[in-house]
């Protein structure tokens, strides 16, 4: 049994904008899946659809969601928060929005745990502070009673997975969580995902934008456009043989290893379409150089490259070479 | 008109000669005053820039990189005088700035600045060609002049005048308020533009294209660049030259290719290797770097990198390495680098280092 298993999830805000539009991903336990994708691309959510965090009224969610089994759309308000935290957790961009600012940090990781668990306050107090010093975090009895202001931004971030572990919880949710972080920062966090995911056994879902970031941690990559996964594929498939033109534009737009000055850049022309208003062909034909008769007509379903590899394009066979993916390869 | 050659050709402007550099930064200090207590007296200063020297020459680009709370956009905005500098001198073109010779509406009239957040620097209650007509008008340029203006250089920047000049700024996408942006700061045909983390909002396809425009306006314009982001990838990409900061200082600054592949300072080699592979064959395994940077209330004694520094010797703690020369124009503070400075890397004698 995968630990999550996403099938023709479609969210639709307002009656108008379709955010995912038949989103199916399944996570094997133990696995960390990064989601890629730009802003509007419907990554953060689906991932905010697997806590249900969206407002149920002006949201509209078809399809199915299961995580360890459980079926997250058929959830009770009181079945939803049992599952929040125990079985899900989930980790924000902005950690300092995301903790409360009049507690310190040690009350709402007991907090959490005094919920779900039958435990005396000392014994929550104790696990807190192993949660701690299982993220690292420097002098961990003091930092206990430290605000969320009190502390610099790494440590904030590092505070906030020890809240998400509290549970120990089967699969962790982490929406951007280095996005705001500085370079030196960023690199010591997502090493630390990697390494609580291999001790924990976690399955993480990792959305970022960020594809250096999502590969220093992801098995897999799933990449977003438009609402749909585009291409799924490890992530050694995904950067070294890319077969869906919006990924190989993604990877060729980086301003990284264009080494000789004044040579441009290999931008994406155009801007993501508006969601109220999807083109009924493939979304990202308008911008896309490969784009045949039939990609503006008709939307193409998902082709396997190869074992779990897969893309959403109807020239993944010979768009890879018109485009010049193959430099790519040696990158 | 614009259409055409810039109707100032910025070139027969120089007053001082490529030689004399378009931008010099000399002993650049801000201090802001921490108020606490009951009676509200200054308790602590935030030492945001801390003695910045350095020079921007004429049609390079001179990229800023750090991480936050370095001071890399306190010097950007000190620059403009958008706040008050403690102390420290800044000169255009070999004119002091807020001297007889150059007024502060002067110089602001040829250095202009984009900010990150496209949004909330553009009036919501203006059109967009309003909003890039309006600074021309302030320095006296008739308003049909100054539309006439907007409208081109709308075009310039990728927007179709006839479909974008009447809309308002939550009409359009980040990538396309941004290049607003941009006309805007170009409409008084400055010669030096500023650009604060311009491109790091915005998606990465946006970003190429918004990067490739930024290089066209330079050749076309005859501009120079002050680039400051965190990112950098996109440094590397848009610079001559690169300057690290560090706590309010310059820990190193060259020419980009110099600081990129033979970093002296052991901060930019940390800020080198924190940068993701994006090589799933080769991860990075150890974070270079542990910690997050220090407090600027407090900054650490002697070498402000010394409580991160890999290679710390008794001596960085109580000495304050000076920008050294490293090779052509190349600079670093390190005592690594400082000739006689007592490190046991340091070279011996008055030699400068490799």
């Amino acid at each position: 049994m995968s630990a999550v298993d996403i099938r023709d999830l479609r969210v639709t805000f307002g009656g108008v904008v379709r955010a995912v539009d038949g989103v199916t991903l399944s996570i094997e336990r133990g696995e960390v899946v990064a989601l890629i994708g730009e802003s509007g691309s419907g990554k953060s959510v689906t991932l905010r659809s697997l806590m249900r965090l969206h407002p149920p009224r002006a949201t509209k969610m078809e399809g199915t969601i299961a995580v360890e089994g459980r079926d997250v759309l058929a959830m009770t308000p009181r079945a939803l928060a049992d599952y929040r935290g125990p079985i899900v957790s989930m980790i924000f961009q902005e950690p300092l929005l995301a903790l409360d600012p009049v507690y310190t940090v040690g009350e709402q990781i007991m907090e959490i745990i005094l919920r779900h668990e039958k435990v005396s306050r000392k014994e929550a107090r104790a696990r807190a502070l192993a949660l701690f010093e299982r993220v690292r975090i420097p002098s961990p009895e003091r930092r206990l009673d430290a605000y969320p202001h009190e502390m610099s931004g790494g440590m904030r971030q590092r505070a906030m997975i020890a809240l998400a572990l509290a549970c120990r919880p089967k699969v962790l949710l982490a929406d951007e969580p280095t996005t705001a972080l500085d370079a030196t920062v960023q690199i010591q966090i997502l090493l630390l995902l990697r390494e609580l995911q291999r001790d924990l056994g976690l399955s993480i879902i990792f959305v970022t934008h960020d594809l250096g970031a999502a590969v220093e941690v992801a098995d897999r990559i799933a990449v977003m456009y438009a609402g749909r996964i585009v291409e799924e594929g490890t992530a050694r498939e995904l950067i070294r043989n890319p077969r869906h033109p919006y990924t190989i534009g993604l990877l060729k737009s980086r301003a990284h290893g264009v080494m000789e000055k004044g040579t441009r850049l290999d931008a994406i022309p155009g801007a993501p379409p508006d969601l109220a208003r999807l083109p009924p062909g493939c979304s990202f034909a308008p911008r896309c150089a490969a784009a045949i008769e039939s990609c503006q007509i008709e939307q193409p379903p998902s082709f396997v490259v190869e074992g779990g590899h897969r893309a959403r394009c109807f020239r993944w066979k010979d768009a890879p070479a018109q485009l010049g993916a193959q430099a790519l390869g040696a990158a | 008109m614009i259409i055409g050659a810039p109707a100032h050709d910025p070139f027969e402007r120089d007053r001082g000669g490529p030689a004399t550099p378009l931008l010099t930064v000399k002993g650049l200090l801000k201090h802001f005053p921490i108020r606490g207590g009951a009676l509200g007296r200054v308790q602590a200063h935030v030492r945001a820039v801390d003695g910045v020297d350095f020079e921007v020459m004429k049609g390079e680009t001179l990229g800023v990189v750090g991480e936050s709370g370095c001071g890399k956009s306190t010097t950007a905005r000190l620059l403009l005088s958008l706040i008050d500098p403690t102390a420290g001198e800044v000169f255009f073109d070999g004119m002091k700035v807020g001297s007889p010779e150059l007024s502060l509406k002067e110089f602001r009239r040829q250095t202009q600045m984009v900010f990150q957040d496209s949004y909330s620097s553009l009036n919501p209650r203006l059109t967009i060609e309003a909003s890039i007509a309006f600074a021309p008008q302030v320095h006296g340029v008739p308003k049909r002049e100054a539309v006439a203006r907007a409208r081109d250089l709308l075009a310039r920047v990728g927007l179709d005048p006839v479909r974008f000049a009447g809309r308002y700024p939550h009409e359009l996408s980040g990538g396309q308020r941004q290049r607003v942006n941009i006309a805007r700061a170009l409409a008084l045909q400055p010669r030096l533009v500023l650009l604060d983390e311009a491109v790091s909002a915005l998606d990465k396809s946006v970003e190429a294209q918004v990067l490739n425009l930024l290089m066209d306006l330079k050749d076309e314009f005859g501009l120079t660049y002050l680039f400051i982001s965190h990112d950098l990838n996109v440094v590397r990409f848009i610079s001559d030259r690169v300057m690290v900061m560090y706590l309010g200082q310059v820990a190193e600054i060259g020419p980009s290719d110099v600081v990129f592949d033979r970093a002296c300072h052991p901060y930019t080699t940390a800020l080198l290797s924190s940068m993701p592979s994006i090589d799933p064959d080769h991860r990075t395994m150890e974070a270079p770097l542990a910690g997050d940077p220090p407090n600027p209330i407090n900054p650490p004694s002697g070498c402000r990198f010394h409580t991160r520094c890999s290679f710390v010797e008794q001596v960085c703690s109580s000495v304050q390495p000076r920008l050294t020369e490293a090779g052509p124009q190349h600079e670093a503070a390190c005592l690594m680098v400082v000739p006689g400075s007592g490190h046991s890397k340091a070279p011996v004698g008055t030699g400068v280092a490799a």
